[in-house]
């Protein structure tokens, strides 16, 4: 439960609320971390919120972005280059994508979902050639609300990226509407597909039901859940869903275990 | 191995010339409390509980003076295992300091079987994970226990149906049975031994053997309320959607009494003041419990309810290996609206769906005015 101090190394504001910070530990390594995994980002005084991972810091640390929402997520957002922060973990289960190769990948993100599943999408496009044909489904409130622009640019030039917004403004010539929209548009062989699938709980659910009534089987749709959570360890008993310790179990579960629970009414 | 004490004084004293603070049962505020023992007349002799959904009374008793007469007090051991509040660090100069663990060596006299099931419960929730509590074994390993076994089980007593009591079989350095003269007392432990080897003893004979036997036995047969756990684990789960738990939260108060006095509830949150970092206790029955940008997870009573007897009869098993529950009965009796945990596991799993709510609403309302006109 003792956070280790890390520098913020750099700071980049990504969108109005949004920011992405890089983390490198002030003293020796950072533990390796799997795509999926979080940290408790601790700010100084303030509390301890669970972020995932998007990334490698060139110097070994970790790249987190962070939506500015509560004391804790403001007081992290507000950090400057130099700063120092407190950090524990990582935790939790990863996306795992070995289990993908071979198959064909959909990824579908909504809002900062797509941040846990970054280290995902460099992966599948750094290489490419150990999976059948990735697509990647991108949801998010306006034009302006869709988190890492630029890397969306440069992954389509490798697969199939397709982004849609609900609330579209003048510029925008792309889709409109809900990202279950785009799964109906989304290339793949069901019966050989592995899906990653991350962001707010109804869209997962709406995603993961779309995907597993186009055939694709529930143990191959993957998910993050979110949940409150105080320790990270499986100690506080926040995050529990019925048997599962989100932070432990979770966040990253397949959706034949996650089904039943989510179908739940406030469990 | 096993002998019979006259007085618990010479233990008393013997365990504080061992450097041990000696803890035990004491009359406090008009019940009984865990707090220091000088001596073998600070324990609550001639004192005796009734215990019922919503109450708790203490009274002098007329007949012979024994000396644990009584079944649970609120306190349990994990006020010393896992404290109310602990500071985890302070963060100084861009680092955390960590709090040394404050683990005094107790020795706590008068623990009930219920008691050291909760503590092997907790054991496996704190020491059997991937992250096991180092300030938690600290504490735990710096205690000396000293059983009881329950001659007088509370109306709202059911160790037996969880198969933790009345008498304590394990998880004791000594373990001690109250006789008409004196105390037949049998270590757990070799320093349990070694502590009663040296103190005036008698040896145990058959006789008193026998009436320890007719003691448990006795107290076993008079326990206040039962559970049947009988499939209980998969019908909770069964029972997710039942118009039930709502119909329960109506009466509950939300108010967690029952998750403080519980001797295995674990939930914590966190607490910063200034640049140091708290533990505290929490509960699955605060709204903040679930909050998730904003907005709770579990926003309905009934919701919360069900987080948290589905968890001790069924998650809990699924998590850790044991029930969540040693059927203490503190969350009965501690309960303001006099909720009933037995009675409710019954509706949900064996009546769900015949019970009459409308019934059950009225007679809900009698036990809150009951209530409420107690507490004015």
């Amino acid at each position: 439960m003792i956070p280790v101090p890390y520098r913020v190394r750099s700071r980049r504001p990504d969108r109005a609320d949004t920011v992405t910070l890089t983390l490198d530990p002030v003293e020796g390594a950072a533990p390796p971390f799997l795509p999926g995994q979080f940290t408790m980002l601790y700010a100084p005084g303030v509390g301890e919120i669970p972020i995932s991972i998007s990334g490698h810091a060139r110097a070994g640390g970790y790249v987190q972005t962070v939506r500015a929402v509560g004391a804790v997520s403001r007081a992290l957002c507000r950090t400057r280059r130099g700063e120092i922060i407190g950090v524990r973990g990582p935790f939790g289960t990863h996306w795992d994508l070995g289990l993908a190769h071979g198959l064909d990948v959909v990824v579908a993100a909504g809002g900062l979902g797509l941040a846990p599943l970054r280290p995902v999408v460099r992966h599948l496009a750094a290489h490419g050639s150990r999976f059948g044909r990735i697509t990647l489904l991108v949801g998010s409130r306006t034009p302006s609300t869709v988190i890492y622009p630029r890397e969306l640019a440069r992954w389509a030039r490798d697969f199939d990226v397709l982004v849609t917004v609900d609330h579209p403004d003048r510029a925008w010539r792309g889709p409109t509407g809900l990202i279950t929209k785009l799964v109906g548009r989304a290339v793949f062989d069901p019966a050989r597909t592995y899906a990653f699938v991350c962001g707010p709980e109804i869209m997962m659910r709406a995603t993961a039901s779309l995907l597993a009534d186009r055939g694709v089987r529930p143990g191959r749709i993957a998910l993050s859940l979110e949940r409150n959570m105080k320790c990270g360890i499986g100690r506080c008993g926040h995050c529990q869903l019925g048997p599962l310790f989100t932070c432990a179990d979770g966040p990253v579960v397949t959706y034949d275990m996650a089904a039943p629970l989510l179908e739940v009414r406030q469990l | 191995m096993d002998v019979v004490l006259a007085s618990l004084e010479p233990l008393i004293r013997a365990l504080r010339e061992g450097g041990h603070t000696v803890v035990g049962p004491t009359v406090r505020d008009g019940v009984i409390r865990f707090a220091e023992l000088s001596s073998a007349a600070d324990l609550p002799a001639g004192w005796r509980d009734e215990q019922e959904p919503g109450r708790y009374r203490l009274h002098a008793s007329s007949g012979p003076a024994e000396v644990f007469g009584f079944a649970a007090s609120p306190d349990s051991v994990k006020r010393y295992t896992h404290p109310p509040r602990s500071s985890l660090f302070r963060w100084i100069e861009d680092t955390a300091v960590e709090t040394p663990v404050e683990a005094p060596r107790l020795a706590l006299l008068g623990v009930r079987a219920c008691d050291l099931a909760a503590i092997a419960v907790q054991d496996r929730v704190f020491l059997g994970g991937r992250h096991p509590d180092e300030a938690y074994r600290a504490r735990r390993e710096a205690l000396f226990l000293i059983a009881v076994t329950c001659s007088t089980p509370g109306g709202t007593c059911f160790c037996a149906s969880m198969g933790s009591g009345p008498r304590a079989t394990t998880g004791f350095d000594v373990a001690l049975t109250e006789l008409a003269d004196g105390f037949l007392a049998e270590p757990g432990t070799a320093r349990g031994r070694d502590l009663l080897a040296a103190l005036p003893h008698r040896p145990a004979t058959e006789d008193d053997r026998e009436a320890a036997e007719r003691i448990e036995s006795t107290a076993a047969a008079r326990m206040g309320r039962r559970v049947d756990l009988d499939g209980i684990r998969e019908r909770l789960v069964e029972q997710r959607e039942s118009p039930l738990w709502d119909e329960i939260a109506s009466r509950c108060l939300m108010c967690a009494s029952c998750t403080m006095v519980c001797p295995t509830c674990f939930c914590v949150t966190t607490e910063d003041a200034d640049d140091e970092r708290f533990e505290r206790w929490d509960s699955c029955f605060t709204l903040g419990f679930t909050e998730l940008g904003g907005e709770p997870v579990r926003s309905s009573g009934g919701a919360r309810y069900r987080q948290w007897l589905t968890h001790k009869f069924s998650t809990w098993v699924d998590q850790f290996g044991t029930y969540g529950c040693v059927g203490c009965g503190r969350c009965v009796t501690w309960c303001p609206a006099g909720i009933d945990l037995t009675e409710e596991l019954r509706a949900v799993t064996e009546e769900a769906g015949t019970r009459d709510v409308t019934t059950q609403g009225t007679e809900a309302s009698a036990t809150v005015s009951t209530a409420l006109e107690r507490l004015r």
